[in-house]
């Protein structure tokens, strides 16, 4: 059974005549435990799918089920429910808290989460560790490298242990050498059991994954398997 | 890592803004506490002059006759056809419940006299209960000894007599002592002499016409006052100048009400500033708020970050409005008060509604902000970068 089935999904911007359609009726299933990636040129609707996958963006038409549940029948509320609970993201432009330290970015998620002080620290320090970033815990954003702030970001999405990960070109800041970091330590968050979602412009980066969903316009225009990533 | 977590460093953060939400709300609170101790603080001064400033209760003998007199026009001697007051009764007045209210009793024997051809009013009195009184006496001359008068303004001009003159009144050779200075009331028209003397003259020893009373009204309703001293002189007619009391309190009400006033709009001012600062703060916040959404915060996570920040800041503004407001007062009192030493005791009770409401009006102040930062779109908010 796939364990995120997206049917039908629309998203026009606008109204009538004048309205623009930023995903044009895209469809696709992802088993769990998959590592898929999203492939397109700019402004063909990769990070408006990412969006809706990532329950933010309700769709004009179609629906979004992962796990049995049609996200977008449950509430604004329930929804960021299901977002804490069920995903964790990894923004473009690594969106940290700048006044807050590595340590506390990464709690982030767990700040509404009703653990213990020590268990939440326990766990962030795990993820610290899962990502390489061990001596970094008191900096501060300002205070660390681009590639160090990517996996602060990827540390946060996964410091309450989701089984979906949704990231949106998490290295298109980074150097050749960070990105092949970064993206080893997705291929290791994958073989973990995490679903892994990633929208990425590049064809390297892209081959990290099992599948690409490439995206033209709005409109899929096909599936390919890891070998014809750069096809 | 809670939300607490978050305000508390998002206020040190910005220190700039959070100052200056906590200097406006310093302000208002101070400014509050400030009026509101000083105005205390006046009005018991003042409460306290007004007090000494006259008699506000009269002790008349009971009489079954109607009065004869209106607007200061008697029509016929009937005035005296009453009973009077022995004198023995009135210590009974010390006696109440309320007895230190009392702050002066004065006993009056009135009586009409020829002077030459002219009638005039005797009034004989204690001159040491009038100093409390009738503090508005100014006396030319000195308190006169047993066989002495003091004349009022206008009776002196009209008997064409000064101090050192001798005046016959009823046989008795008396000397005048002093004349007073005009007052605007009935009282320049008399002819005032100790009480004993009065007595001796109209042939009325240990009795008395009526007493005036000059009562504390801060502590014990005026009322209350007339009904005890009514209960331990049953033959009397206790009765409260009402007006004099009346007044007094007004006056005193309508200072408080306008200090009131004052420090409402004073602390809607404070507001302002609070609201128009957390909805700068919240635009600025913008991208965090849609990390904070992304991630999971529901839109009571939000609100939260931002009372809380509110909170923190109008609690310490209370604290630090509630000393500085406590200072100025002093100072202020100081100032108006001249000579008069100012005290304005802490008041625990002022403290915690200053607290209070540096509370209130910051929580109400950043509640719009809240609920705006909570209604931001995670996908719009993450977009706006």
């Amino acid at each position: 059974m796939s364990y995120i089935v997206a049917d039908n999904l629309i998203k026009k911007y606008g109204h009538g005549e004048s309205a623009v359609s930023a995903v044009d009726g895209i469809s696709f299933k992802i088993k769990e435990g998959e590592f898929v990636g999203i492939m397109g040129e700019s402004g063909a609707g990769k990070s408006t799918i990412l969006g809706m996958l990532g329950a933010m963006n309700a769709p004009t038409f179609g629906r979004l089920i992962v796990d049995g549940i049609d996200i977008y029948q449950l509430s604004q509320e329930q929804r960021a429910d299901f977002r804490r609970e069920f995903l964790g993201f990894v923004f473009q432009s690594f969106h940290l808290v700048s006044y807050l330290t590595v340590i506390e970015n990464i709690m982030l998620p767990l700040a509404v989460v009703k653990v213990r002080k020590k268990k939440k620290r326990e766990m962030a320090e795990e993820a610290m560790n899962q990502v390489g970033l061990s001596g970094k815990a008191h900096r501060l954003p300002s205070q660390i490298s681009g590639g160090e702030k990517e996996r602060v970001a990827i540390a946060r999405s996964i410091v309450n242990e989701p089984p979906v990960l949704l990231a949106d070109e998490p290295t298109g800041n980074l150097d050749t050498k960070t990105t092949r970091g970064i993206m080893e330590l997705f291929g290791r968050l994958n073989q973990g059991g995490m679903t892994i979602i990633m929208v990425t412009h590049s064809p390297d980066c892209a081959g990290y994954a099992q599948r690409i969903i490439k995206v033209s316009d709005g409109k899929l225009v096909g599936y390919y398997s890891k070998k014809y990533a750069n096809a | 890592m809670t939300l607490k977590t978050i305000s508390i460093r998002n206020l040190l953060r910005r220190k700039g803004k959070a100052g200056f939400v906590l200097a406006g709300l310093v302000v208002g609170v101070s400014t509050v506490v400030g009026i509101l101790s000083f105005v205390e603080a006046m009005t018991s001064d003042i409460n306290h002059k007004l007090e000494q400033y006259g008699a506000n209760i009269l002790i008349v003998p009971r009489t079954e006759n109607l009065a004869l007199s209106y607007g200061g026009l008697t029509l016929g001697g009937v005035s005296f056809e009453m009973e009077e007051i022995q004198e023995q009764e009135l210590t009974r007045v010390s006696t109440i419940k309320n007895s230190k209210n009392i702050a002066a009793l004065g006993p009056l024997v009135l009586g009409v006299v020829h002077v030459g051809t002219h009638k005039a009013l005797m009034a004989g009195v204690d001159f040491k209960a009038a100093r409390i009184l009738k503090p508005w006496w100014h006396l030319k001359g000195t308190v006169p000894e047993e066989n002495g008068v003091i004349l009022g303004a206008e009776s002196a001009r009209i008997l064409k007599l000064g101090i050192g003159d001798p005046i016959t009144i009823r046989n008795k050779r008396l000397v005048v002592s002093g004349v007073l200075q005009p007052t605007g009331s009935q009282d320049d028209q008399l002819i005032f002499t100790r009480l004993v003397t009065a007595q001796k003259i109209f042939n009325k020893n240990g009795r008395i016409s009526m007493a005036e009373v000059a009562a504390l009204c801060k502590d014990c309703p005026i009322d209350a006052l007339v009904k005890q001293i009514s209960d331990v002189l049953p033959g009397a007619k206790v009765m409260a100048i009402q007006q004099v009391v009346k007044s007094r309190m007004e006056t005193l009400a309508q200072f408080k009400k306008f200090s009131f006033g004052i420090s409402g709009v004073i602390l809607l001012i404070g507001s302002l500033v609070v609201l128009v600062t957390m909805m700068g703060s919240v635009r600025e916040r913008t991208d965090e708020i849609g990390i904070f959404r992304a991630i999971g915060f529901r839109k009571r996570h939000i609100m939260g970050i931002v009372f809380m920040e509110a909170s923190i800041v109008s609690g310490l503004a209370g604290i630090i409005g509630y000393f500085t407001g406590f200072g100025m007062a002093k100072a202020a009192l100081r100032i108006f008060s001249g000579n008069h030493s100012g005290h304005i005791p802490f008041s625990i009770e002022l403290a915690v509604g200053a607290v209070v409401t540096a509370l209130i009006v910051g929580l109400i102040s950043s509640a719009y902000p809240a609920f705006m930062a909570s209604r931001l779109d995670p996908n719009e908010a993450l977009r706006s970068l």
